[in-house]
């Protein structure tokens, strides 16, 4: 291990050496993590910055979802699915010098889920029942029930394992076992980590990577295009899109994400009350002139709730094909002949500001007036989120798998279907994969049938790069922009 | 002389545009063509189309109706509570009165006018209504400051003093005597909050907090030309230039007002 260790190394000094190759990155990123703690808040840009990265798990995903060993070297189930045995590591240094071991494990893992965690994914470590430490070396956890998705839920950034002599600082020192150590956080500007030259594994091609945090598109665009920043993770500009991909100097990747588009309907709200109406709002929709005109095209039309790239999804947007004269009808049949009028409700986002402009006018055409106010996120979790007073909304929902929210009456849509809920109900409990899949798929299908709201588009991951940096992640399994295998190339 | 005929016909030709734009426009602003989107400038779209595929021109005209009838509505507001204002200040002179009245001008008027804007429309939501009352509620000090100040020295004169001697009450010399002779000061102050008002309502829109969509606004399509602007400029530049002459003709019609209303200004040489 030790002799291929210093080979590889030894070939990256000639590597460097020889051709020269620029060794510092400065990637770009919307939004700037609150603290640097991923166990305790849910900000997906503490993960951006820090998975994998800074703090590894068990396990870790790689670039296209699977699931691979993290600092656990192998392990071992039970017949019965309940008893996992992690074989760790050896040699392992957390960035302060501390050794790591299985104390470690059961310190991270009981940290978080104990009763005041304030873990954002507490439901990741439902179902384990203790954590032992073998010897140094060796953890056993024994969970309550036989669970498929175990080794997926400890690669989550939320699973990451942290040490009790560096936890007191964590949100400001963040201190884990991983390729790079934390430099320097200039608060409102960027986070810089530097190679950890003690990395148990691959060290990476890079010495020094720094995340610079830009929220303005158009300030976004000026640093892409100056080259102050290499790569822009999550470009929030889809128009200037096609203008990096005519330019041989940067890549565009296009990637999926968990963000589900949706024209939320107040489905207790007259007259969305009625099956009818809301399904003649959904067959008034032009999807793909939606994604063209809000998206510039970045985005795949769905017809539920439920992420496209998800081998159980199905794909319904046969439901609600665009039909205006078929929705018009509908509209007569339930008693408005004429339309009618409601608000549309709309938060920051282009997708939101822009889509809303466009279904207002797709609405008018078949006779419902629609009354937009563009408000800020807080006004909208105030007035639509929790107060209830909208009639339509749009908004992106960005956490994986919650096609569970239909079963909530009391979440802002509103949807207060029996048969559903006691469906989401039965799930929790199912671990039979296909028996999952059938339900899921059931799910689905009744949300849609029922047109509880308008479904649009899976958001798109955009990310720009520099054409000569190499090895930045397309897709987006776990929100991490993952340094470890990018390098420069030339 | 020139000045308020630039001034003039630059204000007339938007005028006119918003007029027209009552009953026609070359293509109808709320139909959006998506496949038609950020077109440059040709015979069929002679400002091209925006992401949407608007056309530019209609929107520019029935964005100057937009504009006009905040920045109208503004000055109305601002003059109907301003000038009476001042009047009343002025006709109880040293007062507690007066002092209450233009201390509480000298508040309003101490925040920025946009500030003002963004808190009205941030407690009362956005819309076309709270941008006219709040660009109105920041002229209200402007004609009150400019009456009272302009109706002291005339209280002082000779005959003001036969009025009252004639026993007219102080609410009747405001209005029979002093008003009219502070009228020419109103009116080109009018045609400078006109064009204060235009500029407001298109930063407000700018930042989301005027008219909402779909009703164009030359402020928001400034606003939604941004990102693009490398993309399509023609995007930025009609709305630019719209708000640019028209606030530049009200200006010029402003100053020509009053140099022609007011020979002793131009003496001075303001």
């Amino acid at each position: 291990m030790k002799k291929t260790l210093t080979l590889t190394s030894a070939l990256a000094l000639i590597a460097t050496g020889a051709l020269a190759a620029q060794t510092d990155v400065t990637i770009g990123m919307q939004l700037e993590p609150p603290h640097l703690d991923p166990t305790s808040a849910a900000a997906g840009a503490i993960d951006q910055v820090l998975y994998s990265n800074v703090f590894e798990g068990l396990t870790r995903f790689g670039p296209d979802g699977t699931v691979n060993a993290g600092l656990a070297e192998s392990w071992d189930i039970s017949e019965d699915g309940t008893t996992y045995v992690f074989k760790l590591r050896t040699g392992v240094k957390f960035h302060d010098g501390t050794d790591f071991e299985a104390t470690d494990v059961v310190f991270s893992l009981d940290r978080a889920r104990a009763e005041d965690s304030t873990n954002a994914q507490k439901a990741l470590f439902d179902g384990i029942e203790s954590v032992e430490a073998v010897d140094a070396n060796t953890v056993k956890i024994t969970l309550n029930a036989p669970q498929g998705n175990f080794l997926f839920n400890m690669a989550w950034g939320d699973a990451v394992i942290v040490a009790p002599e560096s936890i007191d600082d964590i949100k400001n020192n963040p201190v884990g076992t991983g390729a790079f150590t934390f430099a320097d956080w200039k608060q409102g500007d960027s986070i810089t980590i530097a190679r950890n030259a003690n990395y148990w594994g691959t060290a990476p091609a890079l010495e020094e990577a720094t995340f610079k945090f830009i929220s303005d598109p158009t300030a976004a665009f000026g640093a892409m295009m100056a080259g102050d920043v290499d790569a822009f993770y999550g470009y929030p500009a889809p128009e200037n899109l096609a203008q990096f991909e005519a330019d041989p100097r940067f890549n565009v990747l296009s990637g999926s994400t968990e963000g589900e588009t949706i024209l939320a309907i107040n489905n207790k709200l007259e007259p969305f009350n009625d099956v009818r109406v809301r399904k003649a709002v959904s067959m008034a929709i032009d999807r793909q002139a939606i994604i063209d005109g809000a998206m510039f095209g970045y985005g795949t039309p769905i017809g539920t709730h439920f992420a496209p790239h998800n081998p159980d999804y199905v794909d319904l947007t046969g439901n609600a094909p665009f039909d205006p004269a078929a929705a018009k009808a509908l509209l007569a049949e339930a008693g408005y002949p004429d339309g009618f009028k409601t608000t549309l409700k709309l938060p920051p986002p282009s997708y939101a500001r822009r889509g809303g402009e466009i279904i207002a006018a797709q609405l008018r055409e078949i006779g419902i007036e629609t009354e937009i106010s563009n408000l800020e996120w807080a006004q909208w979790l105030e007035q639509a989120f929790r107060g209830y007073d909208f009639g339509l909304t749009i908004v992106s929902h960005t956490e994986p798998m919650d096609i569970g929210i239909y079963a909530r009456p009391e979440y802002y849509f509103q949807y207060d279907n029996a048969d559903l809920q006691s469906l989401i109900k039965k799930l929790g409990v199912e671990s039979d994969p296909n028996k999952r899949t059938e339900m899921l798929q059931q799910a689905q299908t009744i949300i849609s049938e029922d047109y509880v709201n308008g479904y649009l588009f899976q958001l798109a991951l955009t990310s720009v790069v520099d054409a000569k940096l190499n090895g930045i992640w397309e897709n987006a399994p776990t929100q991490a922009v993952d340094l470890t295998g990018v390098s420069w190339s030339e | 002389m020139r000045n308020i005929i630039v001034g003039l016909c630059l204000t007339m030709v938007f005028a006119l545009a918003a007029l027209v734009s009552l009953v026609w426009t070359p293509f109808d602003v709320t139909q959006l063509d998506i496949s038609s989107k950020l077109q440059k400038p040709s015979a069929t779209h002679w400002f091209g189309t925006d992401h949407f595929g608007r056309d530019i021109l209609s929107m520019i005209m029935v964005g100057a109706q937009t504009s006009i009838a905040v920045a109208v509505v503004a000055v109305v507001i601002g003059m109907g509570f301003g000038v009476p204002l001042g009047l009343w200040a002025a006709a109880k002179r040293g007062s507690l009165l007066d002092e209450v009245i233009m201390r509480g001008n000298d508040l309003v008027f101490a925040f920025p006018s946009l500030l003002i804007a963004i808190m009205i429309t941030a407690v009362f939501g956005p819309s076309a209504i709270n941008a006219i009352i709040a660009i109105g509620i920041f002229n209200i000090p402007v004609f009150a400051r400019l009456t009272r100040g302009a109706a002291l020295s005339l209280w002082t004169r000779d005959y003001i003093l036969s009025a009252r001697v004639s026993g007219k009450g102080a609410a009747r010399i405001s209005v029979e005597h002093i008003l009219p002779n502070v009228m020419n000061l109103l009116i080109v102050q009018g045609t400078i909050q006109f064009s204060l008002g235009i500029l407001a309502e298109a930063a407000l829109s700018y930042v989301g907090l005027g008219v909402q969509p779909p009703t164009p606004s030359w402020g928001r399509m400034l606003a939604d030309s941004q990102t693009l602007i490398s993309l399509a400029p023609h995007m930025a530049l009609f709305p630019g230039f719209a708000i640019i002459l028209t606030v530049l003709g009200l200006n010029l019609a402003g100053d020509g007002l009053r140099d022609l209303f007011d020979p002793r200004l131009r003496r001075v040489g303001r």
